[in-house]
């Protein structure tokens, strides 16, 4: 029978470091320890885990994502501004007004839009995934500084912020909606025939195709998902700072590949789990969490979270190698 | 084989090698001498590949000792074994696909003109008589993906030849190739030997020793069983010692053709993808019935596989041919229509095309029909359990769990997990390319006798084969292609290996103009 996703060694692993991790730093201060220390991981960590679940997919289907960061920016800029100002159709003579839930599924349009094109590019164009979403997280950013003359959006309706810094029943907003969210994916990824073909797709293309497979619609259909998320990661940062920056975003996807990564995803397709996507994004999270409240300097911060990144890819390929000689 | 005086240019001498839960090799000593062929023989799994990677520096033994020209040695890579003058062929490849034939044959030893810079010229010169040698005809500035598996082993070969190595060794070198290549090879061979060449030669093929072999070493689970003079022991003696018991060659035992015509084929043709105006596969009309066993033949580029693949729809708008299944004419644009349509392709490169490595047998064998196994819309593992656990155990799959990467499967069980994920889309044609390279005798028997219970139960299958004594022991009919045309049929009271091979072989009629 299917070794549940949870209990299987290497996820064993980093949930292991995780809980090191979470008890020596306990031990080191205490104030990380305490129930609104750990909200507050999850809020800073639901941007990244929105964007690093997308990325999973695309990731496991044995592509990459660069744009997902400019995609966010531009998701969180369109949105804000139809939000603030509505939008004119001047051929109808018309006004609209958008409403929370509008701009939200503005912002998903945004992605949608992005991330189809990255598919088409990658599947039909026949361009390097790399190369592909590396030309959309330039022309991405420029629209978004197209968009807002390189200016913040600011001034939006009251209820919007409620996304980025509310709460419903003791839990915050973004953290139900990533949550949310990763649950979908999960299923989508271990439970779907989507998902066994994402696997096999990443595993070997030719032997996908060959038993049938549309390797091409599922390759666009990650693209499309991953533009999706980073549409709503756009969203939760615009309203978490109640203004859309430009700016936002700029680095975003080193940050989520990293998770995907130490979760134990391998770059090269086929190989990985959402599971540990999310124990990445948590692994990452704790870390800053724990380095600030050590008040530890953000340039360390950085070289920490790069040593941690090499240190949980390392023993991941050490496990692969003794898995297959035994 | 060898004395104490005479110590031999390479031995290993009691060497054992331990994988967690198995002794892959076990109190093992073997000679290699100047001058003389050793062939090993042996069922896969008995140590012939670990022997073999401990000689060429791959892996240390976990105890005994390596030693050449009497002094132990220890290798930490073949870098190693290679400044001994001992090279290794294996059946994994080492070559990039990218870089030319020349390129190839040279990588890491390129001749330098006086400047420093790589002396095409000369390289070009040397790759081409090394190919010449081989009686492969590529010219040497050919990108290696250009070429097939087959070819691309020769170029391996060549250049093993262009380091003029002390100690060769092959493992099942012919595996890939047609026959007139497999002549040239054994020839060189035995030119290698004249020079003084130490050859350790891996094969499951008797008919290559003849000649050829000095002496015979043969292993069964980890140990070394024999190690004689070849003129000193019977075939049926290897056979029995290799696998405990004597063996039968397979022989069909019923023809259980009805027929009936389950696939019709009228005019199939394939552009060459690179040679331009020319065809990889040209005007081939077949057909086969239900319960038969049609075998296709041809030497290495003789269209087998781009035909099978055409058929598939691999080649989507590119290939032109009628097809006609169960008397309904279908459009193939992919292999999704060929499946829907009722065929069933397992490829000739099992590993890369016909199995996605890192999932399990489970997954492996629903992958062509993963929507069966759902309830509203999520996959249910029971479901696919239920639909495709009868089915390995049909094909009688030997794996720990089902959910261990087909990865850790050995070749032979690798065939059988492709042959359960056709059967699980209940196919009406199943064609199978190549589907015993590399496995060895039992697990071949194992498979031919599958082939025919199929059959037997009203399935069409088409086997491409470029192995002679396979496609006459399996198959109803043959049709023997070359260049990329149908040359010839045979039934199979009429086929006999000499008129078989006869037609497959390039004549003056078939050489284009």
């Amino acid at each position: 029978m299917k070794i549940d996703p949870l209990l299987s060694a290497k996820r064993f692993q980093s949930l292991l470091a995780l809980l090191v991790l979470v008890i020596v730093l306990s031990f080191l201060s205490d104030r990380f320890l305490t129930v609104e220390n750990g909200w507050n991981v999850l809020r800073q960590i639901s941007v990244n885990l929105c964007l690093s679940i997308g990325l999973t997919l695309v990731i496991l289907s044995g592509g990459i994502d660069l744009s997902v960061g400019a995609v966010l920016a531009l998701a969180g800029a369109v949105s804000a501004a139809l939000l603030k100002n509505g939008f004119d159709v001047p051929a109808l003579g018309i006004h609209l007004d958008f409403t929370t839930s509008g701009a939200l599924l503005a912002a998903i349009t945004v992605g949608v839009a992005a991330g189809f094109t990255n598919g088409l590019v990658v599947t039909r164009l026949l361009l390097p995934p790399f190369v592909a979403t590396l030309a959309m997280m330039s022309i991405a950013r420029g629209f978004t500084m197209l968009w807002t003359g390189g200016l913040p959006v600011t001034g939006l309706p009251a209820g919007f912020g409620f996304i980025g810094t509310g709460a419903w029943a003791g839990v915050p907003m973004p953290v139900w909606i990533v949550l949310a969210l990763a649950a979908v994916t999960l299923l989508v990824a271990h439970r779907t025939p989507f998902g066994r073909h994402l696997y096999a797709v990443g595993g070997s293309e030719r032997a996908a195709r060959l038993s049938g497979l549309r390797v091409d619609r599922i390759k666009v259909a990650v693209y499309v998902a991953g533009g999706a998320l980073s549409g709503i990661a756009g969203v939760l940062v615009t309203a978490r700072l109640d203004s859309a920056q430009p700016n936002a975003g700029i680095g975003y996807e080193l940050d989520a590949i990293a998770a995907v990564v130490i979760g134990g995803t391998s770059l090269s397709g086929g190989r990985g789990s959402i599971v540990g996507t999310v124990l990445g994004c948590l692994l990452i999270g704790v870390l800053n969490n724990g380095l600030t409240l050590l008040d530890v300097s953000p340039f360390w911060q950085q070289v920490i979270k790069g040593l941690v990144t090499l240190i949980a890819v390392a023993l991941d390929r050490f496990g692969a190698r003794n898995e297959r000689l035994s | 084989m060898s004395t104490a005086a005479n110590p031999g240019v390479l031995c290993v001498r009691a060497v054992s090698k331990i994988f967690p839960g198995v002794r892959a090799l076990d109190n093992v000593s073997l000679c290699l001498e100047p001058g003389r062929l050793v062939a090993l023989l042996g069922e896969n799994g008995a140590g012939k590949s670990t022997l073999m990677s401990i000689l060429a520096g791959v892996t240390m033994p976990d105890e005994g000792e390596v030693l050449v020209e009497g002094r132990p040695v220890r290798f930490a890579g073949t870098r190693d074994a290679r400044a001994h003058g001992i090279v290794a062929i294996f059946q994994e490849l080492s070559l990039t696909p990218n870089l030319t034939v020349a390129e190839n044959v040279f990588l890491g030893r390129e001749p330098r003109n006086v400047l420093g810079f790589i002396d095409y010229e000369a390289m070009s010169r040397a790759s081409g008589a090394l190919l010449e040698r081989l009686n492969l005809d590529v010219a040497p500035e050919t990108p290696l993906a250009a070429l097939r598996v087959g070819q691309q082993q020769l170029v391996e070969i060549a250049r093993a030849l262009s380091v003029n190595a002390r100690v060769l060794i092959l493992d099942e070198p012919t595996s890939a190739l047609a026959r007139h290549e497999i002549a040239s090879l054994l020839k060189i061979l035995a030119e290698l030997k004249q020079a003084g060449v130490a050859i350790l030669y891996i094969t499951h093929k008797f008919e290559e020793l003849v000649g050829l072999a000095d002496d015979v070493a043969i292993m069964r689970d980890g140990r070394l069983v024999a190690a004689r003079p070849y003129a000193e022991i019977a075939h049926a003696e290897i056979v029995r010692l290799m696998v405990g018991r004597e063996m039968s060659p397979f022989t069909v035992a019923t023809r259980t053709s009805t027929g009936e015509e389950a696939l019709r084929v009228e005019s199939a043709s394939l552009p060459h993808p690179t040679r331009r105006g020319d065809y990889a596969v040209r005007d081939v009309t077949l057909h086969v019935c239900r319960g038969e066993v049609l075998g296709l033949f041809g030497l290495i580029g003789a269209g087998r596989t781009e035909l099978l693949e055409t058929l598939f729809g691999v080649h989507g708008s590119r290939a032109e041919a009628r097809v006609v299944v169960a008397d309904h004419e279908v459009r193939l644009r992919s292999p999704e229509d060929a499946i829907a349509a009722g065929l069933a392709l397992a490829p000739e490169d099992r590993k890369h095309d016909g199995l996605v490595l890192g999932l399990g047998a489970r997954e492996n064998a629903g992958l062509a029909c993963t929507r069966a196994h759902t309830r509203w819309g999520l996959l249910t593992p029971a479901r696919e359990g239920a639909h495709v656990r009868p089915l390995l155990e049909r094909v009688r799959l030997k794996a720990r769990s089902l959910d261990e990467p087909v990865l850790n499967l050995s070749g032979g069980n690798q065939q059988k997990v492709v042959l359960a994920k056709w059967l699980a889309t209940h196919p009406r044609v199943l064609m199978l390319d190549e589907p015993t390279r590399g496995i060895d005798v039992n697990a071949k028997n194992e498979i031919y006798a599958h082939i025919r219970e199929l059959a037997a139960g009203g399935l069409a299958v088409i086997i491409a084969s470029s192995e002679l004594p396979e496609i006459l022991a399996i198959a109803d009919r043959i049709i023997v292609l070359c260049q990329g045309r149908k040359v010839a049929e045979f039934a199979h009271h009429e086929a006999t290996a000499e008129r078989v091979m006869q037609a497959a072989l390039p004549g003056p009629r078939s050489v284009p103009p």
